[in-house]
C-alpha cells in the first residue's frame, strides 16, 4: 500500500493505493491521526479510488480518524470508493456516518 | 479438494490467500458478489487467527484448505465452497464470539460480523488441542437473462 499526501483547498488530500488489511491498516491509521491531530489539518480528504480492497482493520482505522476529525472540529471527507470498499461500508452500516462523495471534485466542493 | 495453503500467521501473507481463494471462487463459478464474499470472510477468519489466536505473533502455524461441494439437494442444488481453518492458538471461547452491536460508532469487532453476513454457514470448533473453522458458501442460482449470456 502505498500513502501520498498532497495540498488541496483547505485541506490535504492522502491518495491510497492498494489494499487496506491488516498488514497495511496500520500506516493509513498513523498517516490520517497525523494529519488529523498533529498537523490539524482543516480538511482531511481520502483517496480510495486506488484501493481495492478494505479489511474491518482498515474500517477501524477510519472509525478512529473520523472521531479525531471530530475531537479536532475538522473534517474528515472520502471519495472514489469502490464497490468492494462501498460493500464493506454497508455491511459495517457506517455509510452513513462517514462524509462520502463519489468524485475528487465533489469532495473538494462540499 | 481444490486448494490447500499451509501458511504462517504473516498479515503480510493475507494479500496471497486473497488472490488465492478469489480465483477458486471464480474457477467454481461464484457471482462476483459472492466470491468477494468469500474472500472477505477468509482474509477476516485468518485476520482474526493472526491477531486473537496467535495473539499478534507472527511464523505459526496455519492451515487452510477449499473443498467444492457437490450440489443436489434443495437449497444446495448448486454445490458450492466449504473452507476450512485450523490454528494451534488459543481455544476460541464460544461465548466470546460476539460481533458488536453496529449502532456502536466505535473501532473494532466487525470482522465476525462481516464473517457471519457473507457466508451461509460459520462453526468454530477445538478438536485435540486446534481452532478449527468451518465456513460454506453455497452458489447461488444464475438468473436465466444472466445464464444466456455469453452462450
Amino acid at each position: 500500500m502505498q500513502i501520498v499526501a498532497r495540498l488541496a483547498t483547505g485541506g490535504t488530500i492522502l491518495d491510497i493505493t492498494g489494499d487496506i488489511d491488516l498488514a497495511h491498516s496500520p500506516a493509513m491509521r498513523k498517516a490520517l491521526l497525523q494529519e488529523i491531530k498533529e498537523k490539524k489539518t482543516p480538511k482531511v480528504f481520502l483517496n480510495l479510488e486506488k484501493v481495492r480492497y478494505i479489511d474491518s482493520s482498515g474500517i477501524a482505522s477510519l472509525v478512529e480518524g473520523l472521531k479525531a476529525s471530530r475531537d479536532q472540529g475538522s473534517r474528515l471527507i472520502l471519495y472514489g470508493l469502490s464497490k468492494t470498499v462501498r460493500e464493506v461500508m454497508e455491511l459495517s452500516r457506517l455509510q452513513k456516518i462517514f462524509e462520502i462523495h463519489d468524485s475528487e471534485a465533489q469532495a473538494l466542493a462540499s | 479438494m481444490l486448494l490447500k495453503l499451509e501458511l504462517q500467521s504473516n498479515p503480510e501473507a493475507l494479500c496471497l490467500v486473497r488472490a488465492a481463494v478469489e480465483r477458486a471462487a471464480e474457477v467454481l463459478h461464484f457471482q462476483d458478489s459472492d466470491t468477494r464474499a468469500i474472500v472477505r470472510s477468509v482474509d477476516e477468519a485468518l485476520a482474526n487467527v493472526v491477531r486473537h489466536a496467535y495473539a499478534g505473533k507472527p511464523g505459526l502455524p496455519i492451515e487452510m484448505s477449499c473443498y467444492k461441494l457437490p450440489g443436489g439437494e434443495q437449497k444446495t442444488a448448486q454445490g458450492g465452497m466449504e473452507i476450512l481453518l485450523v490454528d494451534k492458538g488459543v481455544p476460541v471461547r464460544p461465548a466470546a464470539l460476539k460481533s458488536r452491536p453496529l449502532d456502536e460508532v466505535r473501532p473494532g469487532g466487525l470482522g465476525l460480523h462481516f464473517i457471519r453476513e457473507s457466508m451461509d454457514e460459520v462453526e468454530f470448533s477445538r478438536k485435540k488441542g486446534k481452532n478449527l473453522l468451518r465456513m460454506v458458501k453455497y452458489l447461488s442460482p444464475i438468473p436465466q437473462a444472466a445464464s444466456s449470456e455469453g452462450e
